[in-house]
């Protein structure tokens, strides 16, 4: 197929930057998006042009990097994926596709597509751990029995992989349904439980630091959600932090 | 060992699967026949992973440690033979830094990617590694490669990565080609179904030639079965490198005894599908969601499609038990040293390795180092050491900015993947190999040439960054060809195809040679690939006797 694509191009954190329009054909459908976008560059540098950076890693949907606002939603128009996963067919020969970086205060530009995401590393540094050291003197891991149902509920948090759909798909850039993953899956298990006030009052304390809007219950988030992250999650962390304040 | 690291990784929060009782669940794996492994749904390395990153960051908001994102290891310095310090680039200014230091430890993965196509993520490389190689440091075993069997098949030439279903999927998945090269034929031309043919009709060939370990024969011998029965022409897709691993008789199982533990008599077989199809996608759900996106079949209805892809390199920097290289005070842990797996690595132990590595040796062997520099001090950047090791990454980043070539990188990358695959990889003999040394050799006298980079070197380039990790790949690669070559026997990942076992029982298997071959490889680097110079390390064996495992 023959597609039109508009991509936003920014030389650096300080330029303005704009949409440029560049055409790519021979697109085969079982590609994947991105590497429809290398096809493009090798183009681009057969042409004595220079590339557009994207950032991508894994490339198959666990390490969350592939931040890119498709056709105005984050990693594109299908569900369950990040840009990486998503197939050359979901679009038809004729396509124009708009490519944008994911965009929230939080998360400034760098490059073309490339976002600097380091405010969910340091939401992250604020309490998105257990305090136990790696010495290897830990008690046996079955002394503690957790219901399989508990296990099962703070695995299905931790499948978050941080990429930040939730951030670009909401209308206040809010992190909740990252911020709500993390406190989940420690506040699930008995071992997260002991630092459960000090964790929560934490991370949200540094969440609203970095600059990330409030929730407003809208469900764009859970929607793009690559990895269906549930906004019960946010629900659990809103509990969390209010009783956490009340014991104060 | 990784009893301890069970333990750790669940008081760090892990969550492991945990059975009705409350207690850790467990489930078998490739290469076992017992259920022993501990589990995290399909993503037990991701979350392993999660677990040792949010360890991290416990330690960053404490201040012990300082993270430097986006930036590149791209030389290591020596001070009076020891490792003192590195040279990094910021990834997104360009600015070399220099960062001095009591020792030095690389934990910077393997090098699949010198395949080009690999499981491994794209900006897996292995310049640090390499880098500490030609400054001293041995490097150990570099032909032992793992390919692993379940992969999703490549698709066409703009393939850019292969994707790696969970091994754990073999589990309860059986893997089998149509027995009548007529059904082959069939089914690529889509007159048939791989769902149309017959119990009768299907050669589960594990089964069949390992009936003991069947589906879950050890990942080497896995594959190449997979091989095999495709360079046959067995191969199920266009390409005719698929083979099918399917899910309807675990469905099946799965459905009955669910029926039992609900009290269903007589379920119907809809019913027992339901019922199966349940727990199949509780336990694999991910993995089989991740595979309909790429191949657009669901594999509820259909077999799935595999075929092996390069997954992990046992091979790698030398160390000694306390986990320090042939440089003093440079250390190597985790995928980028060559301990641990020997020739060949079974299913969850790059988990074990890295965990152990990291939480329970080297925080103990790189004290013992430490105390005899307790008194040296900070150690100086403006020395002549680092001047000239920034000097050198500055000329090679301006060689590559000036170069102004006609072929781009991902060109090399792929024609060294090329033969990489076709001459080093499944099997290999030693024409082969000669050929391989020779042509990688050639590929890198052009790549310096004629590569092309565009943009400069003060700002984000990717470009840039994968110039200088293909030019490593370009030396490395002609170092594996030249590993593989010496080592004259099959060896776990390892296969000769002139040291096979000629009769009986095991005829056709690989064939071990541990009369002239017990020992690692280790190779000190000469200034060119071709040069370098082997060192054998004997393997001692005190508490096993040391024989081919059989699994017939």
């Amino acid at each position: 197929m023959n597609l039109t694509l508009k991509i936003w191009r920014q030389k650096g954190p300080k330029d303005k930057g704009s949409m440029v329009d560049y055409k790519v054909s021979d697109i085969s459908e079982h590609m994947s998006f991105l590497e429809m976008m290398d096809v493009l560059n090798e183009q681009l540098i057969s042409e004595g042009k220079e590339p557009v950076a994207f950032d991508h890693d894994c490339r198959e949907g666990i390490c969350g990097s592939c931040s890119m606002f498709i056709n105005g939603e984050a990693h594109g128009p299908d569900r369950g994926i990040t840009t990486c996963q998503l197939h050359m067919r979901m679009f038809k020969d004729g396509d124009t596709i708009t490519i944008e970086p994911f965009r929230a205060k939080a998360f400034p530009v760098i490059k073309d597509l490339v976002v600097d995401r380091s405010s969910f590393d340091r939401i992250q540094h604020a309490g998105g751990y257990i305090s136990v050291n790696t010495y290897g003197n830990t008690q046996d891991a079955n002394a503690i029995p957790i219901s399989k149902y508990a296990a099962d509920e703070a695995m299905d948090a931790a499948t978050c992989i941080g990429c930040g759909a939730c951030v670009a798909s909401c209308k206040n850039a809010s992190a909740m349904l990252f911020v709500g993953a993390k406190v989940s899956q420690y506040a699930l298990l008995p071992q997260g439980r002991i630092e459960a006030v000090d964790r929560v009052k934490n991370m949200v304390a540094q969440m609203d630091l970095e600059g990330f809007g409030n929730c407003t219950n809208t469900g764009a988030c859970e929607i793009e959600c690559p990895k269906g992250i549930s906004l019960e999650n946010i629900a659990r962390m809103n509990r969390e932090y209010l009783s956490a304040n009340i014991k104060d | 060992m990784s009893a301890n690291i069970i333990d750790q990784c669940v008081a760090q929060g892990v969550p492991f699967a945990r059975d009705y009782g409350g207690l850790l669940d467990n489930r078998s794996f490739g290469g076992v026949l017992v259920s022993r492994t501990f589990y995290a749904k399909g993503q037990t390395g991701q979350q392993l992973l999660l677990g040792a990153y949010s360890a991290m960051n416990r330690q960053i908001a404490r201040g012990k440690i300082t993270p430097f994102n986006r930036h590149e290891m791209l030389d290591i310095v020596k001070v009076d033979g020891k490792a003192r310090g590195i040279i990094a680039r910021d990834l997104v200014t360009g600015k070399l830094e220099r960062h001095s230091a009591h020792a030095v430890v690389i934990a910077s993965g393997g090098y699949g990617n010198v395949y080009f196509l690999s499981t491994n993520a794209m900006g897996s490389n292995a310049t640090a590694a390499w880098k500490i190689h030609k400054k001293g440091a041995f490097f150990a075993n570099p032909c032992y490669t793992q390919i692993h069997p379940t992969c999703i098949p490549r698709s066409g030439d703009y393939q850019s990565k292969l994707t790696l279903m969970s091994e754990s999927l073999r589990n309860d998945g059986r893997i089998w080609v149509p027995k009548n090269i007529e059904d082959v034929k069939a089914i690529r031309e889509g007159h048939k179904k791989p769902t149309d043919l017959s119990e009768d009709e299907r050669d589960y060939y594990l089964e069949r030639r390992y009936p003991a370990f069947g589906n879950l024969v050890p990942r080497d011998v896995a594959s190449r079965a997979a091989k095999e029965r495709c360079d046959a022409g067995y191969g199920v897709n266009a390409t005719g490198e698929a083979v099918y691993l399917d899910f309807a008789s675990a469905i099946t199982r799965y459905g009955k005894e669910q029926a039992k533990i609900h009290g269903i008599q007589n379920p119907t077989d809809a019913k027992i599908y339901e019922l199966g199809k349940g727990i199949v996608e509780a336990k694999y759900g991910n993995l089989f969601q991740m595979y309909e996106k790429i191949v657009d079949e669901n594999p509820y209805e259909t077999p799935m499609m595999i075929y092996p892809a390069v997954h992990y390199t046992m091979g790698g920097i030398w160390v000694d038990y306390n986990l320090m290289t042939t440089i003093p005070g440079c250390y190597a842990i985790g995928e980028a040293n060559f301990s641990d797996h020997g020739a060949n690595r079974l299913g969850a132990s790059a988990l074990m390795q890295g965990l152990a590595d990291g939480y329970f040796v080297l925080p103990y062997t790189i004290g013992d180092y430490l105390s005899h520099e307790i008194r040296t001090g900070k150690i100086p950047t403006d020395t002549p050491e680092f001047e000239e090791a920034e000097k050198s990454v500055k000329d090679r980043i301006d060689f590559f900015i000036n170069n102004k070539g006609s072929h781009s990188v991902d060109y090399y990358h792929k024609r060294l993947g090329n033969i990489m695959w076709n001459k080093c990889g499944m099997s290999r003999n030693a024409e082969g190999l000669k050929e391989a040394a020779a042509e990688i050799k050639a590929l890198r006298e052009d790549f310096y040439k004629n590569v092309s980079v565009p943009g400069s070197a003060d700002e984000l380039n990717s470009e840039l960054e994968k110039a200088g990790r293909v030019a490593d790949f370009l030396e490395l690669g002609e170092l594996f060809a030249k590993d593989a070559l010496v080592r004259e026997e099959s060896c776990g990942g390892h296969f000769r195809e002139e040291s096979v076992e000629e009769d009986g029982e095991q005829k056709g298997e690989a064939k071990r040679n541990d009369a002239e071959f017990a020992f690692v490889s280790a190779w000190e680097f000469k200034g060119e690939p071709s040069d370098a110079v082997l060192h054998k390390e004997q393997l001692e064996f005190n508490e096993i006797e040391l024989k081919q495992r059989s699994y017939k």
